[in-house]
């Protein structure tokens, strides 16, 4: 892509400092670490999924990318700016702040109560956007409103009178009151019905389409990232494990980790079911990684001497995909799903 | 199933009310299933169709607010309503099991988890302590829980939510129960461990020969793990059929509408059918025989006509409708 990216992000990390060092014991400092060496960028209305399971750092990852916390390490640039000096703080204050929104995963527990559904949309837009006159206010946030199917006599409600799927989309209309460029979105549909997601995730997709929004689409659903996302990132205890365009990361992944992941989601579609591959043993612990081994090992069912040994880097192969594995070249084995799954068929009574 | 094999679980037109301050809420009418021993059956619907009213309802467990207006629950052919309530305590957790939705809440935060274990066994089948610790040793170990002694005096809180899970599985099967529901197991765990726990489940099923009830909303995973599958809708059930049958065939449009939206099954997010409108609100009084009608895309004037009662459609198929696809 030509166009500069709205939002790139190089070897960024986010320690947590759990226990301080102490320069009588001598002890080293015991760090949490969070989010570790990730680069990626996001170009004006991409949409990217970030997948991997709780604990890896998405959501960690999502919060440093809007802004929310302050980096331990690396770059951040928006318009090709760098914002790496800038504290969250000032990010706020600053008029950068609404080019880049988020939309909480919970629409319950992320609206004031206590707020009507105009007001709880027109806060983002007063604190940021400085309206001249209430009819601006009042413009602005019906304009939202319609652009997420938001029926207008809701407005005046608070939201417990709201649906669900009504709430989600006043968490979306918030973000978009300011006219952002990037949307964050930290699990927005985990909370909804399969019927209800359907309508939010279709919403985003038009969002992205006719107001050239990009999405970065945080999410543990991979089937869900596939339909709105032209590119995925899977993280695994804070690192990238491989990162690259949908369909062919979704129909031959490279890295045994997200074949675990792929092979875990349950289908409905006989052809697409796909040979389990389990994941055992116990992850390792984020808390002072070890950097002279792979972060996978004790749990990938490829594992070698090797992988113990040397901490793999993120390479990117001859398709243009990144991945973090040392055996990554090695073809994927082919994708052989069964036309009919005997776990489809009742199983005789025992 | 088939008639030849006796029901461990029949549940007959359950009907149940809530009364709340804001009027009687119609929860379930007239739900009817059946569970063989050693079938998994998934009951699918959209939150608020009456999955776990119904679950609840079985194991005797339901709000104070609610009324059981009618309906026969019989578990081996024993009336488990007419059960005294001591009677019914003993059965529950000896014979029937229920897991819960979510296990860090279902746990008691401030006891380690072997002594939750060693409740269920002291109570329905009372031995030495060194006997019960034994057995709850068993049962940590049943549910593939690495090093049971050091973690059955571990507090929920120190446990990650999938070994918590198993913590309550093993809890409910400990006295080797004939029933178990499991009321979404899986809601809030990551896709890999929903995959261990549902194995799980589906194997301590078919060792112990256990009848199951698999509560759920995410029609992919009781397709997975379930022989049958019952959909609700609104409290009532709209359609019954073996897992390769309801998604080769199914009948009930409300059926089709979940499946169009689920996003597996499609290529692009344009494929996605959302089925309009929402439940109907279930306080009003005039509720029609059919509650999908509103939401329908095949409704019809004859749809207002009232005795509408799930119908044989095919082999162990029933659907509640009068103009089924």
């Amino acid at each position: 892509m030509s166009q500069s990216p709205i939002l790139c992000v190089e070897n960024l990390k986010k320690h947590f400092v759990l226990k301080h060092s102490n320069a009588l014991t001598g002890r080293e400092p015991v760090k949490l670490h969070a989010v570790d060496d990730v680069s990626l960028s996001i170009h004006p209305g991409e949409a990217l999924g970030l997948v991997g399971e709780s604990g890896c750092g998405k959501s960690t990852l999502s919060r440093l990318l809007c802004r929310l916390v302050d980096a331990t390490s690396g770059k951040l640039f928006v318009d090709g700016r760098d914002i790496s000096a800038m504290s969250a703080a000032a990010f706020s204050k600053s008029p950068l702040r609404s080019d880049i929104q988020m939309v909480f995963q919970d629409p319950t527990e992320s609206l004031n109560p206590r707020f009507s559904i105009f007001d709880l949309i027109a806060d983002p837009l007063r604190q940021l956007k400085r309206p001249k006159n209430r009819a601006e206010v009042q413009a602005r946030v019906e304009a939202a409103a319609r652009s997420v199917n938001l029926p207008l006599e809701l407005l005046s409600r608070f939201p417990h009178q709201l649906s669900g799927g009504q709430k989600a989309r006043v968490g979306i209309a918030r973000a978009m009151v300011v006219e952002p460029r990037l949307l964050v979105l930290d699990e927005p549909t985990s909370a909804l019905d399969v019927s209800v997601q359907a309508t939010v995730l279709q919403l985003l997709d038009k969002i992205r389409h006719e107001q050239g929004v990009a999405l970065l689409f945080v999410s543990h659903d991979l089937n869900v990232v596939r339909l709105l996302c032209s590119r995925i990132v899977v993280m695994y205890l804070g690192q990238v494990v491989e990162s690259g365009a949908t369909d062919p990361l979704f129909h031959h992944p490279a890295h045994p980790y997200t074949r675990a992941l792929l092979s875990a989601i349950p289908t409905l579609r006989e052809g697409a079911r796909r040979e389990r591959i389990k994941l055992d043993g116990d992850p390792q612990s984020p808390i002072n990684p070890s950097g002279t081994r792979c972060r996978l090992y004790g749990r990938c069912p490829a594992q070698q001497a090797l992988c113990n040994r040397v901490e793999p880097e993120l390479r990117t192969l001859p398709d243009g995909r990144q991945v973090r594995c040392h055996f990554a070249d090695a073809p994927a084995p082919p994708e052989t799903a069964p036309a009919i799954d005997p776990e489809i068929t009742p199983a005789p009574l025992l | 199933m088939t008639s030849t094999t006796p029901p461990l679980l029949s549940v007959r037109d359950l009907t149940v009310d809530f009364r709340t301050r804001h009027g009687t809420v119609h929860v379930l009418e007239n739900v009817s299933f059946d569970l063989a021993p050693g079938e998994i059956i998934g009951i699918v619907g959209e939150s608020g169709s009456g999955k776990s009213v119904t679950a609840f309802a079985i194991m005797g467990i339901l709000d104070k607010a609610a009324r059981i207006l009618s309906g026969d629950i019989r578990f081996e052919n024993r009336d488990v309503m007419a059960m005294s309530p001591r009677a019914r305590d003993l059965w529950r957790g000896k014979e029937a099991s229920i897991i819960f939705q979510n296990p860090r809440t279902a746990l008691n935060p401030i006891r380690p988890v072997g002594d939750q274990i060693a409740d269920v066994i002291a109570r329905h089948t009372p031995a030495a302590p060194a006997e019960v610790k034994a057995r709850v040793l068993q049962a940590m170990r049943q549910v593939r829980i690495p090093d049971p002694e050091k973690r059955m005096s571990a507090y929920p809180f120190e446990l990650s939510g999938g070994l918590c899970q198993r913590i309550g599985i093993a809890a409910a099967l400990a006295c080797e129960p004939r029933l178990l529901i499991a009321d979404e197991p899986t809601t809030g765990l990551d896709v890999t461990t929903q995959a261990v726990i549902m194995d799980l489940i589906r194997d301590v099923a078919r060792a112990g020969n256990l009848g199951t009830v698999l509560i759920t909303h995410d029609l992919a995973l009781a397709s997975e793990y379930c022989d049958r599958i019952v959909v609700m809708h609104a409290g009532h059930v709209v359609e019954t059929a073996p897992v390769a049958e309801l998604f080769a065939r199914p009948r009930h449009p409300y059926t089709t509408g979940l499946l169009g939206s689920v996003p597996s099954l499609v290529e692009s997010v344009h494929d996605l059918r959302a089925i309009p409108g929402s439940l109907p609100d279930l306080r009003r009084s005039d509720l029609p025989p059919c509650r999908f009608a509103d939401r329908c895309p095949r409704h019809q004037p004859g749809c207002e006509a009232p005795g509408l009662r799930p119908e044989p459609a095919g082999p162990n198929h029933l659907v509640a409708c009068r103009y089924p696809l």
